[in-house]
């Protein structure tokens, strides 16, 4: 060891200070890291015990605004009756998200496809997308009936319009360097579809889905509201009328941990998918 | 197979040649970009084009490589036409910015050219190497896996001419391929091109801004000139290969640079 040491001091001069380095600015990273979560974390529970105080000391009703611990109390000892009428939120949602988001990409094919089904369909996919969607549920509902349909359908539509423009735009994004390589190679429309289209739009389809990953979930809880006897929409409406806030609070808690949930899982697979930068 | 270049060797004793351009124009609406073209490349010959901005080596390039038409005239690629000489991938394309595929690594980005058009029965040339050799061969062994943005530009560009040769191009058509990148790098690059030049018998037409690199490179540079683009003057570079970086330091070379640089002044 030590004879070593002496026969190559050189090597531990040089080596110590940049492993010293290495070990600081890993260090430096972590403390980024953990003060990235325990900022936010911090604040919330700050607000959370404001909140909690300011409840109490003023002698606020609990219908009028829980304290949060009797919302805390309420998403323990109600968990039951909340994850009942979670499953089906999620699946409507994520129906919807399907189905709004695949006809989407389908239409944004066809549009870039043909020019013609692009002048003839994107005013009035324009059109539909300035009705707000409280507005337009109402009519699903006549359409489709009190089922599930209806509610996939609102889910699908507030889907619908931000992934067919992004999808259209991916789509045409290609670089017209890489349009002349496909044609050098002689490529057909479906090899430049398959090999340079489709893969240049998947950051754009991402970023599309992850804004679908949330609407899809107001969708749901929207046609709930028209008319469904379960779901989170429904507790929502039901925990209102009767006053119980705390059931409210806590439905709602529930609703935003759905959008987390599939923002999450959209997240996940674009990690997974697309390693490259653009 | 017997190419009709080899039968006008055997007709008239002239060298054969990869492509052949008689009277070629190049319109862009009203705008003429090149005028009156006529030219024999050399097969098997490196050249280099030179020439001002603008002045249409670039249109030049892609009406040899079926991009773009000619409005009038006939440019032939080893007898065949343009869009012939394109079906049967006789001719490969080096742009100046590498335009690999960036979801694909360094060796599924040369494997292309062998996914494309499979499916339609055209029959596609391989090279005797392998997309991995091809790799090794630009100096890039160890680097297969990595995507794009993993690499330098300069690693980027040798991706695409290892891209380039898969499909054994008897014409490889390069368009300020080396434009971007260092001196450091660009100097390294030539002489691997040079190199690969030698290996493979490729005709190459290279498009430079950099004289230096025209001289270096090329046994012939095509000086063009601008408004009309038309052929100025056909340079021949007398420089014996194998050529090595201290070439550019000796009088013979600084004589054809001047030359040139003189050239392209009047242009
Ligand atoms: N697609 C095009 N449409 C109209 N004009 C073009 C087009 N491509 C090139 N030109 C014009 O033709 C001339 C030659 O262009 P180019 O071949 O790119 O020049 P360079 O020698 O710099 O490569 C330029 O004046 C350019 O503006
Ligand atoms: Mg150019």
């Amino acid at each position: 060891m030590t004879m070593v040491d002496k026969a190559d001091p050189g090597e531990v001069e040089n080596d110590e200070p940049t492993e010293l380095a290495l070990i600081e600015e890993r260090k430096f990273e972590k403390r980024r890291k953990i003060e990235a979560f325990v900022i936010p974390i911090g604040t919330v529970i700050c607000l959370l015990i404001i909140w909690q105080i300011g409840v109490r000391l003023f002698g606020v009703p609990t219908y009028i605004a829980p304290a949060p611990s009797d919302v805390g109390e309420t998403l323990f000892s109600q968990f039951p009756l909340l994850l009942k009428n979670f499953w089906p939120t999620l699946f409507e949602a994520v129906l919807g998200f399907i189905t709004g988001n695949l006809a989407a990409v389908l239409i944004a094919i066809a549009f870039v496809h043909s020019k013609n089904a692009e002048k003839a369909f994107f005013p009035i996919a324009v059109f539909i997308n300035t009705i707000p969607i409280l507005a337009i549920a109402p009519i699903l509902a006549l359409i489709f009936g009190s089922g599930l349909t209806a509610k996939v359908m609102i889910a699908a539509l507030i889907c619908f319009f931000p992934t067919l423009v992004n999808m259209v735009r991916g789509l045409q994004s290609v670089s017209p360097q890489a349009l002349e390589l496909a044609r050098i190679l002689s490529a057909s429309k479906s090899e430049v579809f398959w090999k340079i289209r489709l893969p240049s739009s998947l950051p754009f389809l991402f970023s599309a889905l992850k804004i679908a990953a949330t609407t899809c979930v107001i969708g749901a809880i929207v046609g709930e509201w028209i008319g469904a006897d379960v779901g989170l929409g429904a507790l929502i409406l039901d925990a209102t009328f009767n006053y119980r806030s705390p059931l409210l609070y806590a439905t709602v808690f529930m609703s935003s941990g759905l959008s987390v949930l599939l923002f999450a899982a959209v997240t996940i697979a674009e990690r997974r998918i697309i390693r490259w930068h653009t | 197979m017997p190419s009709g270049a080899t039968n006008q060797e055997a007709a008239t004793g002239l060298p054969p040649v990869a492509a052949s351009l008689t009277n070629a124009y190049v319109r862009f609406g009203a705008f003429t970009a090149i005028e009156n073209l006529s030219l024999d490349v050399e097969d098997g010959a490196f050249y280099t084009i030179l020439g001002p901005s603008g002045c249409g080596k670039s249109t030049l390039l892609r009406l040899v490589s079926d991009l773009i038409p000619a409005a009038s005239g006939e440019v032939n690629i080893f007898g065949k036409s343009t869009e012939e000489a394109r079906l049967a991938r006789e001719f490969a394309f080096v742009f100046q910015d590498a335009t690999l595929l960036p979801w694909r690594t360094a060796l599924q980005n040369v494997q292309l050219p062998l996914e494309i058009g499979r499916k339609r029965g055209v029959k596609i040339p391989i090279s005797d190497k392998s997309p991995s050799e091809l790799l090794d061969l630009v100096g890039l062994s160890g680097r297969e896996d990595a995507l794009p943005h993993e690499l330098s530009g300069g690693m980027r560009q040798r991706v695409a001419i290892a891209r380039a040769l898969v499909c054994k191009p008897k014409l490889l058509l390069m368009d300020e391929p080396f434009g971007a990148l260092d001196e450091m790098t660009r100097d390294h690059l030539n002489l691997q091109l040079l190199k690969i030049w030698k290996e493979t018998g490729v005709t190459i037409l290279f498009v430079t801004h950099s004289i230096p690199e025209a001289v270096f490179l090329g046994q012939k540079v095509l000086m063009l000139a601008s408004h009309p683009g038309r052929l100025r003057e056909v340079v021949d570079i007398d420089l014996p290969y194998p050529r090595e970086i201290k070439l550019r330091d000796t009088p013979e070379f600084t004589r054809h640079a001047a030359y040139l640089r003189e050239l392209l002044e009047t242009c």
